[in-house]
């Protein structure tokens, strides 16, 4: 394990916890709890504060009740309105917490002492994917049928039944293996890729820092640092955005009953 | 003298970036197209950009399982 540069009595953790914190809690349990685990916990509860502080019913909302509710409407004009339309407003619940778990997860990047998002570690993304991939598949059965959900999804209408020996498998895989995947590894990669980013540029600035003339240098992987992290604030909110945008657009694609 | 040397690093190296040019002009010309739209039509330009978000992100994904191949071939 490399030793954190330092700056200004300030500690950079080891190169290695780019893929590996340390268990400091229950060592050795399947329990264990390390920094990730503390920033999904730190999610979870800032999601739960918003659905809490929304729960007030004044007439006029003002303060905390005016965030929820502005997040809300965000959620439900932005992604619902845009890919479901009005009978998709009972899926908002969900859309709206799933929102802002992700968002949550992914802002903790860029905030000064945590800078890990939960969502570089495969394990969240993962599961999100499979968590859609079950509620898409359950709605469109419960909608359908399972033998007509299966007939929605893998047959296409207006194709020729001799093609459909061709079709059907390539349907088979784009609806059910690849769409989870690509949520997963969407997710997972783009947070991880800027991750890395944000370490190289950090270690650099602070190993520049110490250098004789070589300092010289120091504004140009200052100045890349302070762009990158504007970049994945933009990145942070996108991301979430997409993924909550594709559920949408999977559910609707799922339930609808066009043709 | 050895100056290059083919290594699992190396080699997947070069798959990524082989493997970006692909995404790399898919989004360009995505990109363009909706701003052609929306410099044609500027009352539809939420609707265009929601779109182009949208994707973005599914090309933006083939790029991004290359990154996750690139550590895969890495050791």
């Amino acid at each position: 394990m490399i030793p954190g540069p330092g700056i200004l009595a300030l500690k950079f953790p080891p190169l290695s916890h780019i893929v590996d914190w340390p268990v400091f809690l229950f060592e050795d349990t399947p329990f264990g709890i390390n920094k990730v685990v503390l920033v999904y916990f730190a999610a979870i509860i800032l999601t739960m504060l918003i659905f809490v502080l929304g729960n007030q019913r004044k007439l006029v909302p003002t303060g905390a009740q005016n965030f929820a509710e502005s997040s809300v409407t965000f959620v439900e004009n932005g992604i619902i309105m845009q890919s479901m339309g009005p009978r998709g407003l009972k899926w908002a619940p969900m859309l709206t917490a799933m929102f802002f778990f992700i968002f949550f997860c992914n802002i903790f990047e860029v905030i000064p002492g945590v800078q890990m998002p939960a969502t570089a570690r495969i394990a969240l993304p993962l599961f999100l994917a499979i968590f859609v991939w079950f509620v898409f598949n359950i709605a469109g059965i419960i909608e359908h049928g399972p033998l007509g959900y299966l007939k929605h999804s893998l047959i296409p209408p207006g194709v020729p039944i001799g093609l459909l020996p061709i079709i059907v498998p390539i349907e088979f895989v784009s609806n059910f293996l690849v769409r989870p995947f690509s949520l997963m590894v969407r997710l997972f990669a783009n947070l991880l890729a800027g991750h890395i980013l944000l370490v190289t540029f950090a270690v650099l600035t602070a190993a520049l820092w110490t250098q004789k003339w070589y300092a010289l240098f120091l504004p140009l992987p200052l100045f890349a640092l302070i762009f990158f992290v504007a970049f994945e604030i933009l990145v942070s909110f996108l991301q979430a955005y997409v993924f909550t945008l594709l559920t949408a657009v999977y559910i609707d694609s799922a339930t609808s009953h066009e043709h | 003298m050895l100056l290059a040397e083919i290594t699992d690093t190396g080699l997947a190296a070069l798959t990524y970036g082989i493997g970006a040019l692909g995404p790399g002009i898919g989004i360009g010309y995505l990109v363009g197209q909706s701003v052609q739209a929306m410099a044609r039509q500027p009352e539809a330009a939420g609707m265009v950009r929601t779109t182009m978000f949208l994707g973005i992100a599914f090309v933006e994904a083939l790029a991004l399982i290359g990154f996750v191949v690139f550590f895969l071939g890495q050791a």
